[in-house]
């Protein structure tokens, strides 16, 4: 079980109007861990997870998951599969409420109310805001929406894109924290694209350093908690 | 004439050119509101509904279900037109303008040459009534009961149904809602099968008050666009509002000065709407929201 190959990329080239911004990736998820990619910015991070999830077309190369080619799947399919996607920047749908986000999140997988009192209890403050319409929440209150509207599903893998970005420090020491309780008691497998190394110290248990659309290094929790190493890797 | 008589007059013409302005502009507006997409075979779809409507009462079916049908074949060729023309324009949305008038010339034609100039119609049902001397069809009471019953319909379909929120989900961030798992192609195959279908209702729903004609779309094309340009793009925030606004311009400059004036007074009630409020009724009403 603990090695088992959950997700992985060979030679994968994926880009933006015929021109690749991954430039043959290869990676490795195990099913149950919590992986970083780190780089700089405009180095094919979010490319790497909107390619994952089917948003933007593989052009050579291929993704497996659970040992299985899903890059002719579309994004809907891919997400029927077990893989919830938490976009950069949230993307809720500002003119839905709280409510009707999590009901789409649920299209894939009805989920029973002890699901949902279980996904709620990790972010009460989606209770008290239930028929609110999303975009008048704050990022942080839409980040937990995001994260939420996916935990909804069960999914096997969640694609994490900056949950950090633009939020304030507690919420994002929150959301570390329940996303590793939900990891050791779940199981769910999530790949973390972050610049936040308190974040990635506090979630990831290895890491990989992405730079012009390749990975260049592979970081274990030791070399994780290399500081001087780290900001190396984050800010040249 | 007393002040009763006067009032349910205003009352009914109100009444009879709202209804015309909801059924009209209905299906324009799903399509429009939830896809962008603005469909200039809109006419071509209310027409396919009265002209199997019309087939269908005259080989005997009951006037109701006649009408179902006619909105059921309209829905049906709407689904085949998105799968076959509008599926593949998603991304050029002038384009797909040009195909949709072109559809429309190649509908008005193709009935012309196929049925001929004209075909015999059927008489308006349920007959009329009485009051103060003023006689009024009952049929078109009918007709704006039909209008509110689709207005409710809608609002009913769009936000309590599962086919509802994937919908409007998907008009606001297409993107996140195929990673969540909706297949928003199916989603815009359906709500252009919608907006068709609702088209070849109300073509059914008037089929009766009309003469049947290969361009008789032509008669709802101006209400149509006039309502949802004036409603902006959300159903119910638009076109509904849009409708009272219109309809009470329409009626009283009708009353007033005749048929002409009416359609004059919509003109000039789109100049106005589009100076003051550029996103329409909706844009509006949404940004104050927000």
């Amino acid at each position: 079980m603990v090695n088992e190959t959950l997700l992985s990329t060979k030679g994968l080239r994926a880009g933006y109007g015929g021109k690749p911004v991954l430039q043959g990736l290869d990676l490795d998820v195990r099913k149950g861990e919590i992986v970083a990619v780190i780089g700089r910015n405009g180095v094919g991070k979010s490319t790497l997870m909107k390619s994952l999830i089917g948003l933007i077309p593989s052009m050579e190369g291929s993704i497996l998951y659970r040992g299985q080619p899903i890059d002719a799947l579309p994004a809907h399919k891919r997400a029927r599969l077990g893989i919830g996607y938490v976009p950069q920047g949230r993307d809720v749908f500002p003119r839905l409420s709280v409510a009707e986000n999590m009901a789409v999140g649920e299209l894939r997988h009805a989920a029973s109310d002890t699901e949902r009192e279980r996904v709620l209890d990790y972010f009460p403050i989606l209770r008290e805001r239930w028929s609110q319409r999303a975009g008048t929440m704050s990022g942080g209150q839409q980040q937990q929406l995001a994260i939420a509207r996916v935990l909804i599903a069960d999914p096997e893998l969640i694609l994490l894109d900056e949950p950090s970005e633009g939020i304030q420090p507690n919420i994002v020491q929150d959301i570390a924290r329940i996303m590793v309780e939900l990891n050791r008691s779940t199981g769910v497998t999530v790949v973390l694209v972050e610049q936040n190394i308190d974040m990635i110290r506090a979630m990831a248990q290895r890491c990989y350093v992405l730079d012009k659309g390749r990975i260049v290094a592979a970081l274990d929790r030791d070399a994780l908690a290399d500081g001087e190493a780290m900001r190396r890797h984050l800010a040249v | 004439m007393d002040a009763i008589t006067v009032a349910f007059a205003a009352l009914y013409q109100f009444g009879d050119a709202f209804a015309f302005l909801v059924l009209s502009a209905c299906g324009l507006a799903v399509i429009f509101g939830m896809m962008g997409v603005i469909n200039l075979a809109h006419g071509e779809f209310i027409m396919c509904g009265a002209y199997v409507t019309v087939s269908g009462a005259n080989a005997g079916l009951p006037l109701p279900l006649a009408i179902l049908l006619g909105a059921l074949v309209a829905a049906a060729v709407g689904a085949l037109v998105e799968r076959l023309v509008v599926r593949h324009l998603y991304e050029r949305p002038l384009d797909t303008i040009v195909a949709t008038w072109g559809l429309s010339l190649i509908a008005t034609q193709g009935t012309l040459i196929v049925l001929g100039s004209t075909m015999a119609g059927i008489g308006t049902p349920l007959g009329s009534f009485q009051i103060g001397g003023y006689s009024y069809s009952v049929y078109r009471l009918v007709l704006f009961v039909m209008a509110i019953v689709v207005l409710a319909g809608l609002y009913v379909l769009f936000n309590w149904t599962r086919f509802g929120v994937m919908a409007r989900a998907t008009i606001q961030v297409p993107h996140m809602a195929a990673a969540l798992g909706v297949d928003t192609r199916s989603v815009y195959s359906r709500t252009f099968a919608l907006g068709a279908g609702l088209a070849g209702l109300t073509g059914g729903l008037y089929a009766p008050t009309m003469t049947l004609v290969p361009t008789m779309g032509t008669t709802f094309i101006m209400e149509a666009f006039v309502t949802v340009v004036v409603g902006g793009a959300d159903v119910f925030l638009g076109t509904a509002p849009a409708a009272v606004i219109l309809a009470i311009v329409k009626s009283a400059m009708t009353s007033w000065q005749g048929q002409l004036f009416g359609q004059i007074g919509l003109l000039l009630a789109v100049i106005v709407v589009i100076r003051v409020l550029p996103k329409g009724i909706s844009g509006f009403l949404l940004r104050e929201r927000a």
